[in-house]
């Protein structure tokens, strides 16, 4: 259980928005090269992270509604929940250092 | 694991690859560091008709898969870390990642660069709220929507052209009163019905709520302001170079490109610079898969010296 999880939108409510731990969400599409190149970064991440965060991948291109209801404009989006709400949202391709301090901020910060 | 290499090279875009792919046949003992994800800036072109070889044309994300593949082939070690800084000593240089240190006898940096920001209010803030930098990332969230380009170079005026695929208008902003883009791109530009030009102009600022709603510009040569309506604001106002933190380890120039003779060397002997990281590049894949073409076989010689 240490691989991204895909979503859509049937069941982004029991995955994402229920989940007990945070959940980082990665908002892709086939056709965007960052998205791929960001993919093995978020791949490494969910390893090391085990337990902590659970990862979730839901692609823009085949769930509209939910890139719409997040108002996603721009891929990818990292988009970091806790308790079903999103607490920190990351744009672009960015180092694994990066990321990493972007999530443990997203951890750290109380609700 | 081996942190000792006769080269590394810094950056997995076109010249990075290249030099990996010539230093891989040398045989050369190489390790090629990519901070984000190989195949560099083409990777984000939709069409790139202008790479000798595709006849037809190529996607930009399958030219850099298939500059990967050729790279790799050969032995070619890579490692996905971000440089930190390079340190010169005692004919070696010590390479400082996010991910450890390594070392090498000689390095060539091709760590390409990023797109400029326009500095104007409002840009960080609607970054991935309608501000972007990557049109065939993002055009699709535009459908039936006005956007605005700003930038007048090919970046700019093949991106408007692509997002009329998605967008109901495309409304290109530039600072000078002509473009700078070439001819034939320019031509078909100003053939489609979707793409309007204001030119001699700049934004302010971009507004909205949560999303980006309109930018207030200035006509440079009027003094005009106005506001225009549009959901979206795709810049390419040009590259930066990616070279802070080689300030004080090889001589740059003004904009931050490292400077190279005809060799690719740098100020730094064993040091050498390729692709649009170096001063003078004409930012092009071609070019850049040339230059680092040119700095493996200048690495080599100075390894053999």
């Amino acid at each position: 259980m240490s691989k991204p999880e895909t979503v859509d939108d049937k069941n982004f409510d029991s995955v994402v928005i229920s989940a007990k731990t945070p959940v980082l969400v990665d908002f892709w599409a086939t056709w965007c090269s960052p998205c791929r190149m960001v993919a093995p970064i978020v791949d490494e991440l969910a390893e090391e992270y085990t337990g902590k965060v659970s990862f979730a991948k839901v692609n823009v291109d085949e769930n509209r509604k939910l890139s719409e209801k997040y108002e996603i404009r721009s891929i990818p989006t990292l988009l970091v929940f806790k308790d079903g709400k999103p607490v920190k949202q990351i744009v672009g391709l960015r180092s694994k250092g990066d990321l990493k301090k972007a999530l443990d901020e997203a951890l750290a910060a109380k609700k | 694991m081996n942190k000792s290499y006769q080269l590394i090279i810094v950056g997995g875009g076109p010249a990075g690859l290249t030099a990996g792919l010539y230093a891989a046949r040398s045989r050369l003992h190489t390790l090629l560091l990519e901070k984000a994800g190989f195949g560099g800036q083409i990777t984000n072109a939709e069409d790139v008709d202008n790479f000798p070889g595709f006849p037809q044309g190529i996607n930009g994300m399958e030219l850099g898969d298939l500059i990967h593949k050729q790279a790799t082939k050969y032995g070619l070690e890579t490692a996905l870390a971000e440089v930190k800084g390079i340190e010169v000593g005692d004919g070696r240089k010590l390479v400082r990642t996010s991910e450890g240190d390594f070392e090498a006898k000689a390095v060539i940096i091709a760590g390409g660069s990023e797109f400029a920001k326009l500095g104007v209010p409002g840009e960080a803030e609607y970054t991935g709220k309608g501000v972007s930098y990557c049109a065939t990332c993002d055009g699709a969230f535009f459908r039936d929507q006005a956007v605005a380009v700003i930038g007048g170079g090919n970046a700019a005026v093949t991106e408007a052209i692509f997002l009329t695929k998605f967008a109901s208008r495309v409304v290109l902003i530039h600072r000078r009163d002509h473009l700078r883009a070439t001819k034939v791109i320019q031509e078909k530009a100003q053939a489609n019905p979707k793409i309007e030009f204001i030119l001699s102009s700049v934004v302010e600022a971009i507004e909205g709520d949560t999303l980006v709603r309109r930018l207030r510009l200035r006509n440079l040569k009027t003094k005009q302001q106005s506001t225009l309506d549009v959901s979206g604001v795709f810049v390419f106002v040009g590259l930066k170079p990616n070279t802070d933190y080689l300030i004080s380890t090889v001589k740059l120039d003004d904009d931050g490109h490292i400077a190279v003779n005809q060799n690719m060397e740098t100020s730094v002997p064993g040091i050498f610079a390729a692709g649009d990281i170096r001063r003078d590049s004409i930012k092009q894949a071609i070019a850049a898969a040339g230059d680092g073409a040119i700095a493996a076989v200048s690495a080599e010689r100075y390894l053999e010296g």
